[in-house]
């Protein structure tokens, strides 16, 4: 898209001129910026959504409840999920040998900000947000995961207040890692569902 | 609405592009943006999530693509303190010329000719329990609303008149078409609908695609198939 109509710094500019005037009628504390920075570099990110799968991947009993009400489940690893983070109501979808999950919000940038912090830029994107509801398969191929034709491949299109959060496969060959190194192992964007747990280089 | 941000299944946006070790903003005018989304929110200044999303539906169709996702909060942010009476646009631009901005191009959504009413501070959480009963239940094969209203919806247009079934429901929660309008909550039952990718796409559409989609009571009704 042509951005011959407005400058590339107009949003930076306007936003600093919007930011100097709800600072002057005192709606704003200039501070509240650098919580914000704070809280999503270093509090609220894709490290709480590790937490709970390589919860899942070794206590089958915390992985019921979370495929059963992940909401409650969640909120036993002590990970708010109020309104503030984005998630009212958690459900996550487990994948199985048959089954390849994928999240998007095709209308605007739904996300489960209490578990996965703030999207990538490419989760709202046009591209990603037009084609993961159609051509989902190429899309992920993109990614690097490779799905046999046979898999199903479930989109999940948050359109309500609902957020949708990937259970990944657990990697082949873990069995003697713990659950914080198992953690490590659970990315962003398998938790999205556009690529699989990391697997174990071999 | 028919509006450039129900992009599901257009064609056209071009490769997905990814960036390695990606921050959480970019720019420190980004977190000022979130911030001051977050601070009016608190204090009841612009109305509700709904419509936010509404005010971000209506910005000029170029301005949307071009100016990225906090762009795009930014527009509709301007939109619902302009529309609340907090600032005055002429205020505004005149701020950002001062600050070197070369013209008084809006990321703003064009002004409603006739604007919402600006709703009372809603509730933070959107769950509401409901007396009458869902209409619908798991296994139910429903058909999607093929009517289009000019203000805000979640039923995108890829989804419209199509076939699918209930495979789980939501109870009740506040209604964004008439949340956004200053029409109050009208809570309705919430349900997951999911289509087979050929009902979306047609015949040569992926065999093996399902997409799932949270739909609101009255945007279904039951179908025969």
């Amino acid at each position: 898209m042509s951005d011959h109509d407005h400058h590339p710094d107009e949003p930076a500019i306007r936003a600093e001129a919007l930011e100097h005037l709800l600072v002057e009628q005192g709606l704003l504390d200039p501070a509240d910026v650098d919580t914000v920075i704070a809280t999503f570099n270093e509090r609220i990110g894709p490290m709480n959504g590790a937490r709970v799968v390589a919860r899942a991947w070794c206590d089958p009993g915390f992985r019921e409840r979370l495929l059963a009400d992940a909401t409650a489940a969640v909120a036993e690893l002590g990970i708010d999920s109020g309104p503030g983070g984005q998630m009212e109501k958690l459900v996550v979808v487990e994948n199985t040998d048959s089954i390849h999950n994928v999240v998007v919000c095709s209308l605007c940038s739904c996300y489960p900000w209490a578990v996965l912090g703030l999207p990538p830029r490419w989760y709202k994107s046009p591209a990603y947000r037009s084609r993961i509801v159609r051509e989902p398969r190429s899309v992920l191929a993109e990614f690097g995961t490779s799905l046999n034709p046979y898999t199903e491949i479930r989109v999940w299109d948050s359109s309500a207040e609902v957020r949708y959060l990937v259970l990944p496969q657990r990697p082949l060959g873990t069995n003697d890692l713990t659950e914080a190194q198992l953690a490590e192992l659970v990315t962003r964007d398998a938790m999205i569902g556009v690529e699989r747990a990391g697997a174990i280089e071999s | 609405m028919d509006g450039i941000h129900d992009v599901g299944g257009m064609h056209g946006f071009g490769p997905i592009e990814r960036e390695a070790d990606e921050p959480a903003f970019h720019e420190r005018w980004e977190a000022a943006v979130f911030a001051m989304l977050m601070a009016v929110g608190r204090a009841g200044a612009t109305g509700n999530a709904d419509r936010f999303r509404h005010a971000i539906e209506r910005i000029d169709p170029v301005a949307y693509l071009s100016h990225g996702y906090y762009g795009r909060w930014l527009g509709g942010l301007e939109t619902l303190l302009i529309e609340a009476g907090i600032i005055e646009q002429s205020d505004l631009s005149a701020r950002a010329r001062s600050l070197g901005a070369r013209s008084d191009a809006r990321i703003a959504a064009r002004p409603a000719a006739d604007p919402d009413r600006v709703p009372a501070a809603a509730r933070a959480d959107n769950r509401r329990a409901l007396d009458n009963p869902p209409r619908f239940a798991t296994g139910d094969p429903v058909r999607t609303s093929t009517a289009v209203k000019p203000g805000h919806t979640r039923l995108p247009r890829y989804a419209r008149g199509k076939c699918g079934r209930v495979v789980c429901c939501h109870d009740g929660w506040v209604y964004p078409d008439s949340h956004a309008h200053g029409d109050g909550e009208q809570p309705n039952h919430l349900y997951t609908v999911a289509f087979t990718g050929t009902e979306l796409w047609g015949a040569d559409a992926d065999p093996n695609l399902r997409v799932q989609l949270d739909l609101f009571e009255p945007y279904l009704e039951l179908s025969d198939v």
